[in-house]
């Protein structure tokens, strides 16, 4: 089953043709990374599914996007749409909150008020992010005070709280230490039940690590896609190969 | 060649610390010359709560301080705040007329305080026929501390890192829960700051409250009355001449007042500076 179908999507920045005919299938409750060199349109693409990219100004897209059927481009409400589908950010950001207040955030923004619900909402989600034990005795504090690795994980708890279907993921560990990286992996395979997850990583061995289906970009257009072990051991294209044997990007 | 470091050296030593001397020394002059002058008239009489020409009791003018800062407050506050928001939030950025607005508010910001008083005097005073009364006065300084206001709080806007509402969008949240939730919480610090210095400013203001407020020296019981501040009392004083030793008392409580809002700034600076 796909959680996204995405048909001959074009989308400019301005005159800018940042991502050029770009057609992909994304499977449900599976780990799909996106890699490629730096500029070449993977934020721009991931940004397409829950169509952060409004915010931008001149920023124009042609195509479809289906995420269960229902074009996301078309009369959808985008409060829902984001609800369905999360993002974390590449960089951590916690907002200047408690720890308590940033999870039931999300909650709160779609109608959630009753406190006992509050409370097994935020507990739930910092148990599925693997974060609770470390925070449960802090949930009034503030979230700025945790680590790089913790602030990530409660972003992704913060993500969850608000039962997306899909969980974006920009670059996430590209900020943080080998130790909290290794965290988040484990985190990811262990959320890849429930979850559609998508994330852009430029590192390979991450995509190799825990991904089912790599797809791998290259100027705004994607150059190949495939599960990921045969990707990384027989690449079909030779600019995936130069790739990830390090030879350019 | 070391030679001559040094004696350089000790030249730029030296006019620091005449520098800092010279504006420690000016101010401590000037505090102890008020006060010195002012304590001993700080008689029970002056805080009488009806003014005579006799008592010239400054009491009615800390009340009526209070009044017109506080209405000056509730006019240019929200007025700022919202203009802020929208110029930061809502105006697509390089829009013409948010350029517009802003070197204007910036052009009024430093204008001197007496055309404001004059544009007080022609429009609320006369044009709208509010005579001279608090609420010309109020409305004269909200004018005069807008600009203040507004742009301290689109600075502070601004200085909300993007990425804690691109946070709150991608949780779903809409444009007005992002403003009101995330980046006003996170700007108040700042926003408070800009008020604080507006407070001050009113505080200190003359000119353009003698020619809108006028100078009757008893606490208002409308809006429409005639009222004047500490520093109008003050300058009244002074320049009357008959009561110049009140008016350095009245200077004594004013420096007081000053110092009060200056230390809860820096105070919430502190604060502000301590979350981050
Ligand atoms: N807001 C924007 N306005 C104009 N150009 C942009 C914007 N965001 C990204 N780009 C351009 O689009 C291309 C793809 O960017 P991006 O998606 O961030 O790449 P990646 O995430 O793969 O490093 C880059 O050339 C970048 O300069
Ligand atoms: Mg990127």
């Amino acid at each position: 089953m796909n959680c996204f179908e995405i048909k001959d999507l074009h989308l400019y920045y301005g005159a800018f043709h940042a991502l050029k005919n770009v057609s992909l299938d994304i499977a449900a409750k599976n780990i799909t990374a996106f890699i490629g060199p730096s500029g070449c349109g993977k934020s721009t693409f991931l940004k397409t599914l829950n169509r952060m990219n409004d915010l931008v100004e001149g920023c124009v897209i042609k195509g479809s996007v289906q995420l269960d059927g229902e074009d996301i481009y078309g009369g959808i409400d985008l409060s829902r749409l984001r609800r369905r589908v999360g993002m974390v950010f590449q960089k951590p950001n916690p907002f200047p909150m408690s720890v308590y207040d940033n999870i039931a955030f999300g909650p709160r923004t779609h109608g959630v008020r009753k406190r006992y619900e509050l409370d097994a909402i935020v507990e739930g989600a910092l148990k599925d992010a693997a974060i609770w034990d470390e925070v449960k005795d802090r949930l009034k504090s503030p979230a700025l005070g945790l680590s790089g690795g913790q602030q990530q994980r409660l972003c992704i708890a913060r993500a969850l709280a608000v039962a997306p279907e899909v969980l974006l993921l920009d670059e996430p560990t590209s900020a943080l230490d080998p130790i909290s990286t290794g965290k988040i992996e484990e985190l990811l395979l262990a959320l890849r039940d429930k979850y559609s997850i998508i994330i852009v990583t430029h590192n390979m061995q991450q995509a190799a690590r825990i991904s089912d289906t790599t797809v791998f970009f290259l100027l705004g257009e994607i150059i190949e896609y495939g599960e990921t072990e045969t990707l990384f051991a027989r690449p079909a294209n030779k600019r995936t190969e130069a790739y990830i044997t390090g030879r350019f990007g | 060649m070391k030679r001559k470091r040094k004696s350089s050296e000790i030249i730029l030593a030296a006019l620091t610390w005449t520098a800092a001397a010279a504006t420690i020394g000016i101010l401590l002059y000037l505090v102890v010359f008020i006060l010195i002058k002012g304590i001993p008239y700080l008689t029970p009489s002056l805080f009488s709560f009806t003014y005579t020409s006799d008592n010239v009791s400054l009491t009615p003018a800390l009340v009526s301080t209070v009044v017109i800062t506080a209405l000056s407050l509730v006019i240019a506050v929200p007025l700022g705040i919202f203009a802020a928001i929208y110029l930061c939030e809502y105006a697509r950025r390089g829009n013409r007329a948010v350029a517009l607005i802003r070197m204007t508010c910036e052009t009024l910001a430093g204008i001197p305080s007496i055309i404001f008083g004059l544009f007080g005097l022609l429009f609320f005073v006369g044009a709208l026929g509010w005579g001279f009364s608090v609420l010309s006065g109020a409305c004269t300084l909200a004018v005069m501390i807008l600009p203040l206001v507004m742009r301290t709080a689109e600075e502070a806007i601004l200085a909300v890192p993007d990425i804690w509402r691109e946070g709150a969008f991608g949780l779903g949240a809409g444009r007005l829960r992002t403003v009101f939730r995330i980046v006003l919480p996170a700007a108040a610090p700042g926003i408070l700051a800009g008020i604080i210095l507006a407070v001050g400013r009113i505080v200190g203001e003359t000119a353009a409250l003698l020619y809108t407020a006028g100078t009757v020296a008893q606490i208002p019981t409308t809006p429409m009355q005639s009222a004047r501040t500490l520093s109008v009392h003050m300058y009244a004083l002074s320049s009357e001449g008959l009561h110049s030793d009140q008016g350095y008392a009245t200077a004594v409580v004013l420096l007081v007042v000053v110092i009060l809002i200056n230390a809860l700034s820096a105070g919430i600076a502190r604060r502000c500076g301590a979350k981050k």
